[in-house]
């Protein structure tokens, strides 16, 4: 029996190896379920394996194909076990900068005065340098985003505002039954989700390092009300990775994540299978939909048009916020941008620092309660 | 181990046919799921996509065991008070005004404040009638629905299957309740309780399968119009729609032809029945275009 649940457990092993959590408590759960149904049966032993040691659908793929390996008599397991992960590479902008450090002017913006702070700020993100890029990065390092609020279902107790039976019924009984004090209450509230599209295609990215981090910061002031995701040729969850406190350490697992960093864009697609497989399901539903791209489209307009339609119906408000909104003389013509124009609440530069705080004030007007869809399209997006 | 004689299965293969007797029809996966939570005595949390039998197999499995269903509905804002248990103020205040008028003003105000915390007052939500009922199944739907902090909460519950309630005292359930919880993926669930459950992830049933639900689940049902709903239903999964049908609306649609007094499913009543399977408009017409009968 021994050598079975060293068999088992070098199974688990490659399966973590394979990029699944399974940690410690699941390998016992799979130990002790095996025990249960018995080793004889190998189908047994798959279900006993996937109900303890998978903890999401994506897990299911990963799973079939480790335990034909492992017990399918395939070559693969003697050495699975072991190998070493493949070294992630970096996304492109991340070691630009890693190379600027070296030129001995990366320390001095810190000391910098306040107006050339100002000029960054407003400087274009793809044309900053390796140094300004660092400098850049320290500044999204301390920007704090207020998450947006929305009113909550609960109440709270308030000086002001309706009557809060309850409290009151509560405060009666304290004192043996006589009114002697009216509790109030008024709605609490609760951070309204935030969702960030970020296109990594080609053309965005010059953008991508500096919308990842802006993401980041985001993400780590209110994690649970935010989402990330990647499109480019496919979509990709990026919220679990950007969770992590270091922003070096996140941004490497997102780009990890992202098969598709520099690729092409196929926008329409990529934001359908969103919609399919998170949106509609409600991480869009209600909450404040950001997307960062440049509108250039290599698939079928008429598609994204669809989509960003879908998208405005589910969502609370849908902001776009393409780099090139920023630059003078800018005209909303692709064919991309001039499909989903109608679907977006407003266009946004999105360009630098200080376009990104922008962005980020009007993810809070926007979720603000009582604003009529009219007076929400304000923006380029009048149509 | 220490189980209750009702609740001692002793292989997948035995709950399955347990299941099947009430109506519904487990494959191998959900089998294993249901026998593992069961044995292993630990919360199951299914996934998938709407209609695959999340919901129904807890239903199901207190049939078969012979059990009460305990359901906790998930929602926004939910809260303790909402899940475990809250006392009855008004009646607490009837009481003490009876008292008052009983004792003609000579109460005593100790013994009249126990006398108001006491089980008589206590409003037993899902989660304490689930400890204080087991064995029994409890079902807690929808779990993505409520806030993080409910998750904390009902993991505690979870993990001891015991509260306090401060005036009370503790609620230890004898034996621990089947526990199903069910997710629609609007949002991840926690890693903490992720971490303290069996998983499954349930797919729509395959068209040999789907057939049977519908022959079990709706007796007198011809079997060649099984099969064409089946049929039907299963291409239309494979068209990418905004809500692929599951295997709820497979059984409406049928209903709806046998209301209709069909036996066999064309063209011509399939388009005017769509409604009964598809719930967008896109849908419909996309299904339309595209033609779902098999000739």
């Amino acid at each position: 029996m021994e050598h079975t649940a060293t068999g088992l457990v070098g199974f688990a092993r490659a399966l973590r190896h394979s990029g699944m959590a399974c940690g410690p408590t699941r390998v016992q759960a799979f130990l002790a379920a095996t025990e249960h149904v018995g080793l004889d049966d190998r189908s047994a032993v798959y279900w006993a394996g996937r109900i303890t040691l998978c903890s999401e659908p994506d897990d299911v793929p990963r799973y079939d194909a480790a335990f034909g390996c492992w017990f399918g008599g395939a070559a693969l397991p003697a050495e699975s076990p072991g190998r070493p992960l493949p070294r992630p590479a970096r996304i492109a902008a991340l070691s630009a900068a890693d190379g600027g450090d070296q030129d001995g002017d990366a320390d001095k913006p810190l000391a910098a005065a306040a107006s050339e702070a100002e000029v960054l700020r407003r400087r274009d993100l793809a044309e900053l340098g390796a140094a300004e890029r660092e400098h850049l990065r320290r500044m999204l390092a301390v920007l704090r985003p207020e998450p947006p609020l929305r009113p909550a279902l609960r109440h709270r107790r308030s000086k002001r505002g309706p009557l809060s039976p309850r409290a009151t019924l509560r405060e009666l009984l304290r004192s043996g039954g006589e009114p002697l004090r009216l509790q109030r209450q008024k709605r609490s509230r609760r951070p309204r989700r935030v969702v960030l599209l970020i296109d990594v295609s080609g053309s965005m990215s010059p953008y991508a390092d500096a919308l990842m981090r802006f993401a980041h910061v985001v993400v780590r002031r209110s994690p649970a009300s935010t989402e990330v995701f990647t499109l480019g040729t496919r979509m990709t969850r990026v919220s679990r990775q950007l969770r992590q406190r270091d922003p070096e350490a996140a941004l490497l697992a997102a780009s990890r994540a992202v098969p598709d960093f520099s690729g092409g864009t196929r926008l329409g697609e990529t934001l359908r299978v969103f919609l399919d497989r998170w949106g509609q399901r409600g991480i869009a539903r209600g909450s404040v939909v950001v997307l960062f791209s440049d509108g250039w489209e290599r698939g079928d307009s008429a598609e994204l048009g669809d989509q960003m339609r879908r998208l405005r119906r589910l969502a609370r408000a849908v902001i776009w916020a393409n780099p090139h909104a920023g630059h003078d003389g800018y005209q909303p013509v692709q064919s991309g941008i001039v499909a989903a124009m109608p679907h977006v609440d407003r266009m946004v530069a999105g360009h630098s620092l200080r376009s990104l705080e922008d962005v980020w004030s009007w993810v809070r007007r926007l979720s603000q309660p009582g604003m009529a869809p009219e007076e929400r399209s304000v923006g380029l997006g009048q149509n | 181990m220490a189980v209750d004689d009702t609740l001692d299965m002793k292989s997948p293969a035995e709950v399955a046919t347990a299941l099947d007797e009430t109506g519904y029809l487990p494959d191998e996966g959900i089998a294993t799921a249901a026998f593992l939570a069961m044995r292993m005595r630990r919360p199951l949390l299914c996934e998938g996509e709407p209609g695959t039998g999340k919901t129904a197999l807890a239903q199901a499995l207190a049939t078969a065991l012979g059990v009460d269903l305990i359901r906790l509905q998930c929602h926004e804002g939910i809260d303790a008070a909402q899940a475990l248990y809250d006392w009855d103020f008004p009646r607490q205040l009837l009481h003490l005004r009876t008292l008052e008028a009983a004792s003609a003003g000579e109460m005593d105000a100790d013994a009249a404040e126990s006398s108001l915390y006491t089980p008589r007052f206590l409003l037993a939500r899902p989660l304490l009638r689930a400890l204080q009922e087991s064995p029994c199944v409890l079902l807690v739907d929808e779990i993505d629905r409520a806030d993080d902090e409910f998750e904390a909460f009902l993991l505690e519950v979870l993990s001891e299957y015991a509260v306090t309630i401060p005036e009370f005292g503790v609620v230890r359930a004898p034996q621990p309740p089947i526990v199903i919880l069910t997710s629609n993926r609007t949002r991840e669930v926690h890693d903490a309780l992720k971490r303290r459950c069996l998983y499954h992830w349930l797919e729509h049933p395959d068209l040999e399968r789907e057939v049977a639900i519908l022959r079990r689940r709706l007796p007198g049902l011809e079997a060649r119009l099984a099969e064409q709903v089946a049929a039907a239903v299963q291409r239309m999964r494979q068209m990418e729609l905004l809500k692929p049908p599951g295997v709820a609306e497979a059984l409406d649609w049928a209903q709806a032809l046998r209301a209709l007094d069909q036996n066999e499913l064309d063209t011509e009543i399939a388009a005017t029945t769509l409604g009964a399977v598809l719930k967008y408009r896109e849908d419909v017409e996309r299904v339309r275009a595209a033609g779902v009968v098999a000739p």
